[in-house]
């Protein structure tokens, strides 16, 4: 059993959201980087929990420059077994798919598991391209994950409820809260991280069909208008003569 | 030439959010000098496919095939992509929702089609073909510009108009070639709350927290909701605690939602939730902490006893409703 897990590096969930460069870049002065939760918390721990039930070898992947390594080695040290790291720096989400689909490829995984977005550029893309590209089935948006043999059982998040789906691997998932609870890596593992393998690969040519042109805030809210909690009455007034939403 | 547009459907009934879409494209269509075509799969009724002519669609491609009933991946991509062949799709459209979010990615790359997903805006066309989507959850905005011939567009439910036009769509029935083979993916079970508003496509969401104290105090909540014709979302703690179920909740690992109105009530604002729902239009927060972070987005906000002002706006929504 051979499942390859994508992470991406994204800003804390915390971080504070400004821009540089004539609102062109991202400002990481001051910014925490992470694991994207949902690669972490849901992909890589379902991964580590069905290599502790089962049995498999977990490899990593990641697009991006050597200040990725840091996360790399985390996610070896929650129990990944090998990472790939492929060295280029785009954030179309076309060309990233591209060089993890070449490098899944030859490898031939029974299971690849992404996050369902990245909390930064919210893209939601990868998965879906990788399973294009390597022609595999794909199930979005997954919040449980079983295996019986090579058999699996997935639940996939739709409006308002869930399908139970079936499928026969290989098979590309994208991961969302349910799957598996988040874990911290313990002394041991932050130990074996530092010799596990982390190889760098050079980047496939691939076209990349996006860039992202200029960032923007959101204007400031103007403050909240309080209203006394004796007087509810002016506040359906106000929903519906000033605001116009009831 | 044309603008396909990816409108999904569930048990035969168009999707507020394909409406949405459908009515977008539309627009887009008529800024680039073509027309639009929808694109709807599995079972639906015709009168109400031609109906799609209201919301600006002039074609409508109907793939009945009843293998087509469940959202097989790699399956409606490949009929995606033959439609969008025979249009000449230079631009497609699709909900940001959870079909859209399974389907546009594949197709993208079946296409070599730029994808943004999550769009708010209509496509700038002075300079490129530029569309501005939502990023960092909600918290800022990326202009993004499609570099490739074809194009794909995923728009955010809640956030366009549906159109309200008087046309009749001519319905073609389409019939691309489907092997069996493809269908890898079966769904064997579905599990939906019939009835339900889904919180994605509601236009009120009335959400509770941890100032709620309990799952046994949520029939407030609910009255307001009942009362506004509105569904109901809770907070990370209350969905990890397992008061409400978690296709409720509503934050940064949840759902991200864009109502016209949000009401939050016992909810202190962490920076994970406001990033769900920092899109909704209009946003009242009733909580008895002045202090609480969720007031610095709110629009409108009541500091008091959840347990006391939500029954007196319940009451006062039902008279107005009444006087109305």
């Amino acid at each position: 059993m051979k499942i390859l897990v994508c992470i991406s590096k994204t800003p804390d969930t915390t971080a504070k959201i400004a821009f540089t460069d004539n609102n062109t870049k991202f400002n990481e002065a001051g910014v925490q980087f992470i694991i994207n939760p949902y690669d972490e918390w849901y992909a890589l721990v379902r991964a580590l929990e069905l290599k502790e039930t089962i049995g498999a070898d977990v490899h990593l992947i990641t697009v991006g420059g050597a200040d990725c390594d840091p996360i790399i080695r985390k996610a070896l040290a929650l129990g990944g077994d090998e990472a790939f790291r492929v060295n280029a720096n785009s954030a179309d989400s076309f060309y990233i798919a591209s060089q993890i689909a070449a490098h899944a490829q030859s490898k031939q995984y029974d299971l690849i598991f992404t996050g369902k977005e990245t909390i930064d550029f919210n893209g939601s893309g990868i998965g879906g391209m990788v399973a294009e590209l390597l022609e595999l089935p794909y199930v979005s948006i997954a919040a449980k994950f079983d295996l019986n043999g090579t058999k699996a059982t997935i639940n996939r998040e739709i409006e308002g409820g869930e399908e139970v789906c079936e499928v026969s691997l290989p098979v590309v998932v994208s991961c969302q809260k349910g799957m598996a609870e988040a874990r911290i890596p313990n002394m041991r593992g932050i130990m074996a991280a530092k010799t596990k393998p982390l190889t760098v690969v050079e980047p496939v040519e691939a076209a990349t069909l996006t860039s992202v042109v200029s960032f923007e805030l959101p204007p400031a809210k103007s403050g909240v208008k309080l209203i006394s909690p004796d007087n509810v009455d002016e506040l359906v007034k106000l929903l519906h003569d000033e605001a116009k939403v009831i | 030439m044309s603008v396909l547009i990816f409108a999904d459907q569930a048990e035969g009934k168009i999707k507020k959010a394909a409406l949405e879409a459908i009515s977008y494209g539309a627009k887009v269509a008529a800024q680039l000098g073509t027309t639009a075509t929808a694109l709807v799969l599995g079972a639906a009724d015709q009168a109400e496919l031609a109906a799609l002519g209201n919301y600006g669609a002039t074609k409508v491609l109907h793939a009945a095939d009843a293998r087509l009933h469940e959202v097989e991946t790699t399956v409606y991509t490949k009929v995606a992509a033959a439609a969008a062949e025979q249009e000449n799709a230079v631009v497609i459209i699709f909900p940001h929702n959870f079909d859209g979010k399974a389907i546009a990615p594949r197709l993208s790359a079946r296409l070599k089609a730029g994808l943004v997903a999550g769009a708010i805006s209509y496509p700038d066309t002075s300079n490129g073909f530029v569309v501005k989507k939502s990023v960092f959850s909600g918290k800022a905005f990326a202009n993004v510009n499609i570099t490739s011939e074809k194009k794909i567009i995923s728009i955010i439910p809640n956030t366009f108009p549906v159109a309200t036009g008087n046309g009749t769509a001519a319905v073609e029935a389409f019939s691309p070639a489907i092997n069996d083979a493809d269908f890898k993916v079966k769904v064997v079970q579905t599990n939906t709350l019939s009835g339900e508003i889904p919180l994605t496509e509601a236009e009120i969401i009335v959400s509770g927290g941890r100032g709620l104290k309990g799952p046994e105090n949520w029939g407030i909540v609910e009255n307001l909701a009942h009362a506004l014709g509105a569904a109901t979302a809770s907070s990370r703690p209350v969905a990890d605690a397992g008061w409400r179920p978690h296709h409720e909740h509503v934050g940064q690992t949840g759902l991200t939602v864009r109502p016209n109105l949000y009401i939050a009530i016992g909810i202190s604002g962490a920076i994970q939730h406001l990033a769900g729902v920092n899109g909704s239009k209009v946003i009242v927060v009733i909580n008895k902490d002045p202090e609480a972070p969720f007031f610095k987005a709110a629009d409108y906000g009541i500091v008091g006893d959840a347990f006391e002002v939500v029954p007196k706006l319940t009451e006062a929504v039902k008279k107005y409703k009444g006087l109305n």
